[in-house]
């Protein structure tokens, strides 16, 4: 209700200040005759920006200050002995009790009278603040209107002014790119410290044993090493690059070189399905079905293979990335000049030699950067690793055996419903930093190398 | 001269033999070569086939639910409720709601499986002979809340005979749709032996019967009673989203590129953003969602499992994207239209807002639906800012709490009723694959008319 006044009493603002602006500048031209230096609609956008800002300013303060102002208000109705004997919970119920009475609703059971009388005022209050704010806000933007109206003359450069304006919100857009990096880094680096103040770093880099204690209290934490799941994590990786680099580098090549224009039209996309569908199914696939169909195969041959296992995650996390190799290998080879490969022809070299003994060679530092893009990609991956790596935070080199990584950790630490108080939930954000810190190497490092190879051919 | 020729004529059948050698292994490597690519592209897209003909494969039973037809007597022998309380009676709306809200805590504590097991009893052959609690396996256990809300609704009901179209329960359907291997022994068996016949005589009689599952479609998110689990809530919950997405990463990561590509200077703050931004687009999506919790949630107090903070942190997520697609859309746009532009007069604003940007109208659309349709399959932030929680409603506003549909399928993989639930999870994923494709498809379409008007 409070919300539609305001947003009405904004919307009428905005409409009577870019009206009046717009007319005043109407007015000029009839008038005089005279060149006026912005088209009628510069004026009543400045007329409205000048009208709006106050306005905003006034309500964003209330909005901001407004709620702990109430608050204070109805503490200070509650009487002075019955504050000191209510806790922080106590005090809560009242001030719901009284903030129901104002409201209308009621409450249940008996109303002291010193209850009612807070009702009363704390209604009024609201009711005297809101009208207040709303007033205020009004006034302030009806005389900045009037101000900004008086200040249109056929030399007022309002176009300038309003493109300032305008060029300032688009800088503060872009700004938000920056403004997530620190949010990252911040909440990240702040928490991991608050996680290292419970156990050394030293410990959590270098421990061989994951078993934190989730119920734990002080002296009792759990251990919190990294590298169980460090090497699950790099483990994963490797087998997902040993599916997908050969399968995606090859279609890449198959598709760029010699692939039928009408194969190309259909495949290329085709492919590209892969990399649209959410990890959560790849995650399902991989539980479901490639799962057990790895586990049995392997008992064909005399292999252990567990269904939820290194291996299961590592080849379906693979052919999630296949699309991800191939277009960005068919971005480079694209880039090699073709004088290169016809030299190659004009010697008499065979396709497939030129491929392998000059195009590749060529396109080896971008094919380079893609594969650690692809590392990376592989290291920060979530669900499918949840879903199908069983994890096990054991430091163990068989592939056949299940796992935990990283980020299976950080699911698994972090719920949502805890509050970070001890280790166990704010261990999530020093794996988190360990994360991030290692995937930024990772895409700085391969982002300067493609730049560095796009460069050379340009 | 001619000795020369001669002489090459002498070596070139030698040469040619060990050239034709050669040849040979040459194009044989080719021929392998060639073959590998072939063998990778096919390899690819089966892994594409396979999936989907797989989740196809599992998901399709699900959409079949099997309905329980029951006349429910309302007995005033077994509803001894007292009549329901009137607003006049009360003097303020709290002590009214209070003592509805007692009301209906009351009928909650009678027992309404009697009510169900006296209609199940009428419907089954005069004589059959079945426990209670075997009998009561036989339909879904949300049946007697959706018989007592019926009641809730209207009091006057009471000692009135209502047709119901009530659920079977999800053991029941397993055994109809033959889930379960029928030749098992009984102690295998989740339904007892009796349970099984009564259920097999429903179905010949059309008790129950198989129909479209629409409680999919219709119903949010239940523990206990299985086969009323639906997708609504989830459903809602990413639309709040995927709402929220739109209305700020749009504008911002427009206007964004805008600035980045048109009006900001050469300097070392407009290098560090656009560093920042190419960046942000390849941090794995879990860091995200470890910024919402500690930002949003723990710092902000924004509401746990909300709507809201899932926006706001796919919002961040899908900004990179929309940004590098519409500077690319915006360095496309022809050099002669910019200059056109400024020899009439334009402003550089007005250039870029009334002639530039409309051009790239079709790409920025293109890239936010393709941003969205990958927002809308996130899924491990969103289990970082607690929206994997339970939650059986559907959020009326962002701020209510939420689950979204690909956590939806994450919590029902691990539902313990396997048999059940996994091709329940698998239509899930089929009504997420399906709106991707919907997407998607909407994306080339719109791409495709709009190029060819421009």
């Amino acid at each position: 209700m409070n919300a539609l006044i305001v947003a009405a009493l904004l919307l009428v603002l905005l409409g009577v200040s870019y009206q009046t602006g717009w007319s005043r500048s109407r007015a000029l031209v009839s008038a005089d005759g005279v060149k006026v230096h912005s088209r009628p609609q510069y004026h009543g956008s400045f007329v409205a920006i000048w009208a709006m800002l106050p306005a905003l300013v006034i309500l964003g303060l209330w909005a901001w200050f407004g709620g702990g102002i109430t608050r204070d208000y109805t503490v200070s109705m509650i009487p002075a002995d019955m504050l000191s004997a209510l806790d922080q919970v106590g005090l809560n119920a009242t001030i719901a009790r009284i903030n129901a009475l104002a409201s209308g609703y009621g409450v249940t059971g008996e109303i002291a009278p010193w209850e009612q009388a807070a009702g009363d005022a704390l209604r009024s209050f609201q009711m005297l603040t809101f009208l207040g704010v709303i007033i205020a806000a009004a006034v302030a933007g009806g005389a900045a209107l009037i101000y900004a109206r008086n200040r249109i003359t056929a030399r007022l450069r309002a176009r300038n002014a309003v493109e300032r304006v305008i060029n300032i919100a688009l800088l503060a857009c872009s700004a938000v790119a920056i403004l997530t990096t620190v949010g990252i880094v911040a909440s990240l680096v702040t928490e991991a410290y608050k996680f290292f103040t419970f156990i050394n770093p030293l410990d959590f880099f270098f421990g061989t044993v994951w078993n934190p204690n989730n119920a734990g209290t002080a002296g009792n934490w759990g251990s919190y090493g990294l590298l169980p799941l460090l090497s699950g994590t790099l483990m994963i990786t490797a087998i997902a690059m040993i599916v997908a680099v050969p399968v995606g580098l090859m279609a890449a090549i198959y598709l760029s070189q010699y692939a039928p224009r009408q194969l190309r039209a259909v495949a290329k996309p085709l492919i590209e399905i892969l990399a649209g569908i959410p990890t959560i199914v790849f995650g399902f696939f991989a539980l479901v079905t490639v799962g057990p169909f790895l586990r049995d195969a392997g008992r064909l041959i005399g292999l252990d293979i567990n269904a939820t296992s290194a291996l299961t995650a590592g080849v379906v996390m693979g052919i999630m990335i296949i699309p991800f190799v191939s277009s960005l290998s068919d971005d480079i080879l694209n880039q090699v000049p073709r004088t290169l490969r016809d030299g190659a022809y004009g010697l008499g070299a065979t396709k497939s030699e030129t491929i392998r003994n000059v195009l590749l060679p060529a396109a080896l530092p971008g094919i380079v950067g893609a594969f650690l893009l692809a590392v990376s990609r592989a290291i920060g991956e979530t669900m499918i690793v949840v879903l199908a790596a069983g994890n096990s935070p054991v430091l163990r080199g068989n592939p056949f055996e299940p796992v935990a990584t990283i980020t299976v950790s950080i699911v698994n630490q972090l719920t949502g419903d805890t509050d970070f108080a001890g280790p166990q939930s704010l261990v999530g954000f020093a794996l988190g930093l360990t994360l991030f810190v290692i995937t930024l190497c990772l895409n700085i490092v391969a982002l300067y190398i493609v730049r560095r190879f796009r460069e050379q051919y340009e | 001269m001619t000795d020369m020729l001669s002489t090459s004529r002498q070596a070139a059948p030698e040469r040619t033999k060990l050239i034709r050698a050669g040849l040979r292994r040459r194009h044989l490597n080719e021929a392998i070569f060639r073959g590998l690519g072939l063998a990778a592209i096919i390899l690819a897209l089966g892994f594409v086939a396979l999936l989907f003909a797989d989740v196809v494969r599992k998901g399709v039973p699900a959409f079949t639910q099997s309905n329980l037809h029951l006349a429910v007597t309302f007995d005033p022998a077994l509803i001894k409720a007292n009549p329901a309380p009137a607003r006049a009676d009360f003097t303020s709306e709290a002590e009214f709601s209070a003592a509805s809200l007692k009301w209906q805590r009351d009928l909650a504590m009678l027992n309404w499986n009697k009510v169900i097991e006296a209609s199940l009893r009428a419907a089954a052959p005069a004589g059959f002979e079945i426990e209670t609690k075997d009998l009561l396996t036989i339909a879904e256990t949300d049946a007697r809340h959706e018989v007592r809300e019926a009641f809730v609704a209207n009091p006057a009901l009471i000692g009135q005979t209502v047709e119901f179209d009530l659920l079977a329960s999800a053991n029941a359907s397993n055994w109809i749709k033959g889930n379960i291997d029928r030749s098992l022994g009984d102690a295998q068996q989740q339904l007892s032996a009796p349970a099984r016949a009564l259920i097999d005589t429903f179905v010949e009689d059309g008790t129950i019967s198989n129909g479209f599952a629409w409680s999919i479609f219709t119903n949010v998110d239940s523990r206990a009673a299985p086969a009323s689990a639906g997708l609504l809530g989830a459903f809602v919950g990413t639309l709040w989203m995927m709402l929220i997405v739109i209305v700020l990463a749009v504008p911002i990561g427009v206007a964004a590129a805008v600035y980045l590509e048109e009006f900001a200077p050469k300097s070392r703050l407009t290098d560090f953003i656009e560093v920042n931004i190419n960046n942000l687009a390849a941090v794995p999506s879990i860091v995200f969602g470890l910024l919402g919790a500690a930002a949003f949630i723990n710092y902000m107090h924004l509401p746990i499992s909300a709507p809201i903070v899932g926006g706001l942190v796919l919002t961040l997520m899908t900004l990179p994207t929309i940004i590098i697609a519409t500077r690319g859309a915006l360095l496309g746009v022809s050099p002669a239209l910019r200059q056109a532009a400024l020899g009439m007069g334009a402003s550089k604003m007005q250039m870029v807002f009334h002639h530039v940007l409309p051009v790239t109208f079709p790409s920025i659309l293109t890239a936010t639906i393709l941003g969205v349709a990958h927002a809308l399959g996130e899924t491990a932030p969103l289990l970082l800012i607690g929206m994997k929680a339970f939650v059986a409603s559907v959020p009326l506003s962002p701020l209510d709490q939420a689950t979204a549909l690909p956590v939806q399928i994450y919590l029902w993989q691990g539902n313990e009723n396997r048999n059940f639930f996994e091709p329940r999870t698998a239509a899930a994923i089929m009504v997420l694959l399906g709106v991707m494709i919907l997407l998607n498809g909407v994306a080339i379409y719109l791409r495709s008319r709009l190029e060819k008007r421009a």
